[in-house]
């Protein structure tokens, strides 16, 4: 059967499952975006590719399935970047196709050409560039199955105008062929008789959960594990949601600004269990006094990350889920008593630190928005952000029972990810409740999505919580540069008229009595919402491990009770 | 140390500059990267050679050439019995009276004379990256007027084969398993 290039291109996303994409026309993929209307697909018109990326990432982590970015040429393409590393970064599964001039042109510099897969080279799992129609069916269906499994990633397909143009046969592969190709799924016996003899004799052991549990589908393994052998979970900031924060194992969030009792667990444990996690510095602190006295046992599905920051004593290399069920059976059942009663110690010290025990000033702050808004959506909203204080705050303090529900730039840490993400999420769950807790600074990089949203009637609610200032990179100067604050001074627009021109109904939230009923009128109202909190503008985010330091030795928030203030 | 790495590849384009990007990205250095076609169509192979502190950071470097898509296999044949050789092409200033010293010093190597021009040679050579080190030092006070070198290619001995790793609890954090030519492809 003949087709055109662009014809086989809907045919291959729509057997691949795909029904909508995020993205942007131009020169370079009219063809594709003419073939569109034949095919039951669903385009979202974003306002910069970046955002289409973004969408992409979010509605693949939401989802757990593909997402698909396209954008045109040269500058079209170079818009992705940012949010092709961000999924690069995170391991989301994206396929972006962007279009390329004709292949008779390429590298005569000719009008929007650029090497994009020269520049998304090191940005993505794998890259295509097209330049025959009948190449394009078989790139698709690896680009696809690339993307997904084994650890999954961006994918980039550049295909040529003339690619989409000519007509070639058309045939799905029924499979892939990629010989150099192979993930991994169980790990070797003889090293999972060598971890589970390294469980037995632990007396404090530490589970690291991060996001190859949520990717791999291992939550439910993860849990049997850990209350078979009674050992504490604590998560990356992507590994959030897949163990539940109300367990009594839950140890929450560890790392820079993690949970002081979760930091102390690690550096004193004497086995550290890292389920699909990669020992970022944004979790070990200094890697030279990193958890000296715990082995440790690495489970991940990617070679490389073994013995890559933190050297292990037992890697097991495989799929999560599977190596996890291949483990549960083999272990005995533990009791850590002691090491739990030492945990519950450091826990309860925290706690007279939290600001959740601060008296009511009369001021807002996002630790105390966020807990409002767990509270009304009892902790069942699908929560987006970008990236810094707020991020850290909504980590600390909307506590996850459910995976999938929780979507933020980690590795990369890319400011703007928050709506757009948001919108990728709703068209993955429109039933569901959808979030995004943005900072002022955050927000306004990708605000024009604000106008896709409305688009869409994508209904998302947005909460930005504005300081008027850059406020982590100002903490960090607060601390690190003695106050010296240079370039984070920010006025925005005023955010209710923002939304308002663009006929979304908006809220200016100023005192904490007004909080509720804001919250309350944007969970009412259909479609998207924009709520300004004017928050404490110099707050810092507790605890805190600086650049450098130990894992342990974190600034801490001063301990203020009410009769302190009184 | 130095290792010698092979590894196996899909000939398509820029399969090349993925694996020089490997290299820059993670900051590992190339010391000589030598492509060619192989036996099998469609599969180049890279005898790469690189600087490394120890195996852990050897074995960094194949877990990372294993990400990339298009790399079939490969193997370390740093520590077996292989043959391992570099062609050099010399050009060196001789007038007709200086030719028979080349002439003579190229015999010591099994070099051989490939061009005569009236003031100068072209010494083509073969050999372990030692005996073309040893040559080219007696050749240099003639007076080197370019050289031009392949790079390191190697291909283990008889039976023997190289090693591939795979991470694993064994010994020092990873299974060493002898393969032999190229699996499964």
């Amino acid at each position: 059967m003949k087709k055109t290039g662009a014809e086989i291109v809907w045919e291959c996303l729509t057997r691949e499952g795909v029904d909508v994409v995020f993205g942007y026309p131009g020169g370079a993929n009219m063809p594709i975006y003419d073939a569109m209307l034949s095919y039951p697909v669903h385009h979202v018109l974003v306002r910069h590719e970046q955002g289409a990326a973004h969408m992409a990432d979010g509605y693949a982590r939401a989802s757990g399935k593909v997402g698909v970015a396209m954008a045109t040429s040269g500058p079209g393409a170079t818009n992705l970047v940012t949010g092709i590393a961000t999924a690069m970064m995170d391991s989301s599964p994206i396929v972006c196709i962007t279009g390329q001039v004709a292949a008779s042109l390429i590298g005569g510099d000719a009008f929007q050409e650029t090497d994009v897969t020269g520049i998304t080279l090191p940005i993505t799992k794998h890259n295509y560039l097209v330049t025959r129609a009948d190449e394009i069916a078989e790139v698709i269906a690896e680009a696809f199955y690339i993307a997904r499994s084994g650890r999954p990633g961006p994918v980039l397909i550049d295909i040529c105008k003339s690619a989409q143009i000519e007509s070639a046969d058309f045939e799905y592969p029924e499979e892939v062929k990629l010989p150099g190709y192979q993930p991994p799924s169980h790990a070797p016996k003889a090293d999972l008789d060598k971890a589970v003899n390294l469980i037995a004799k632990a007396k404090r052991p530490v589970i690291l959960c991060g996001q190859g549990v949520l990717m791999s589908g291992g939550e439910e393994a993860l849990q049997h594990f850990a209350v078979k052998t009674q050992t504490p979970v604590a998560m990356t900031l992507l590994g959030l949601g897949a163990f539940p924060a109300s367990h009594d194992l839950s140890l929450g969030m560890m790392g820079m600004h993690g949970e002081a009792h979760a930091n102390l667990a690690i550096q004193n444990a004497d086995l550290l269990l890292a389920f699909g996690m990669r020992f970022d510095d944004r979790v070990t602190g200094t890697l030279s006094t990193y958890a000296l006295g715990a082995k440790k046992i690495h489970i991940d599905i990617d070679p490389s990350e073994i013995h890559k920051n933190v050297k292990v004593d037992v890697p097991l290399v495989g799929d999560l889920k599977t190596v996890v069920t291949d483990l549960v059976p083999m272990v005995d059942e533990y009791e850590h008593e002691e090491w739990m009663q030492q945990i519950g110690e450091w826990k309860a010290e925290g706690n007279a630190r939290s600001i959740m025990s601060w008296p009511d000033d009369g001021k807002l702050h996002v630790s105390h928005l966020v807990h409002e808004l767990w509270n009304a959506t009892e902790g069942g909203a699908i929560v987006t952000t970008d990236v810094g204080q707020h991020q850290m705050w909504t980590a600390q303090y909307y506590f996850l029972e459910k995976p999938k529900r929780w979507l933020t730039s980690g590795g990369a840490g890319t400011m703007g990810f928050g709506l757009p993400s948001a919108i990728g999420a709703w068209f993955a769950h429109k039933d569901e409740e959808i979030w995004t807790v943005v900072g002022d600074g955050g927000f306004q990089m990708t605000a024009a999505e604000l106008s896709t949203a409305v688009q869409e009637g994508a209904n998302v609610k947005i909460a930005i919580m504005n300081n008027s200032f850059l406020g982590m990179v100002r903490q960090w100067q607060e601390f690190f540069f003695e106050k010296r604050y240079s370039g984070v001074n920010m006025t925005g627009p005023d955010f209710v008229k923002l939304a308002d021109a663009h006929g979304v109904p908006g809220r200016l939230v100023t005192k904490p009595e007004e909080v509720e009923d804001a919250i309350k009128f944007a969970r009412e109202t259909s479609g998207p919402v924009v709520l300004e909190f004017r928050v404490e503008q110099e707050e810092a985010v507790y605890p805190m491990v600086p650049a450098g330091a130990a894992l342990d030795e974190m600034l801490r928030r001063p301990v203020r009770t009410k009769a302190e203030k009184e | 140390m130095q290792y010698t790495l092979i590894a196996h590849v899909e000939d398509k384009p820029g399969v090349l500059n993925r694996v020089a990007s490997l290299f820059r990205r993670r900051n590992f250095n190339i010391e000589s990267l030598a492509v060619g076609r192989t036996e099998k169509q469609g599969v180049s192979r890279m005898t790469i050679v690189t600087n490394c502190e120890n195996d852990v950071d050897a074995h960094k470097i194949e877990a990372n050439l294993y990400k990339l898509v298009n790399v079939i296999d490969v193997q370390d044949v740093t520590r077996e019995p292989s043959v391992t050789r570099d062609l050099a092409l010399i050009k060196v200033k001789a007038s007709p009276e200086q030719r028979a010293e080349v002439n003579s010093l190229a015999a010591i190597f099994r070099a051989r004379i490939v061009d005569v021009a009236p003031d100068s040679v072209i010494v083509e050579a073969t050999g372990t990256e030692d005996k073309i080190e040893g040559m080219i030092e007696l050749l240099r006070p003639l007076g080197i007027i370019e050289m031009v070198r392949t790079g390191q290619i190697a291909m283990t001995r008889g039976e023997h084969s190289g090693i591939r790793r795979t991470p694993g609890a064994n010994g020092n954090g990873w299974h060493a398993e002898e393969v032999s030519g190229l699996a499964e492809y």
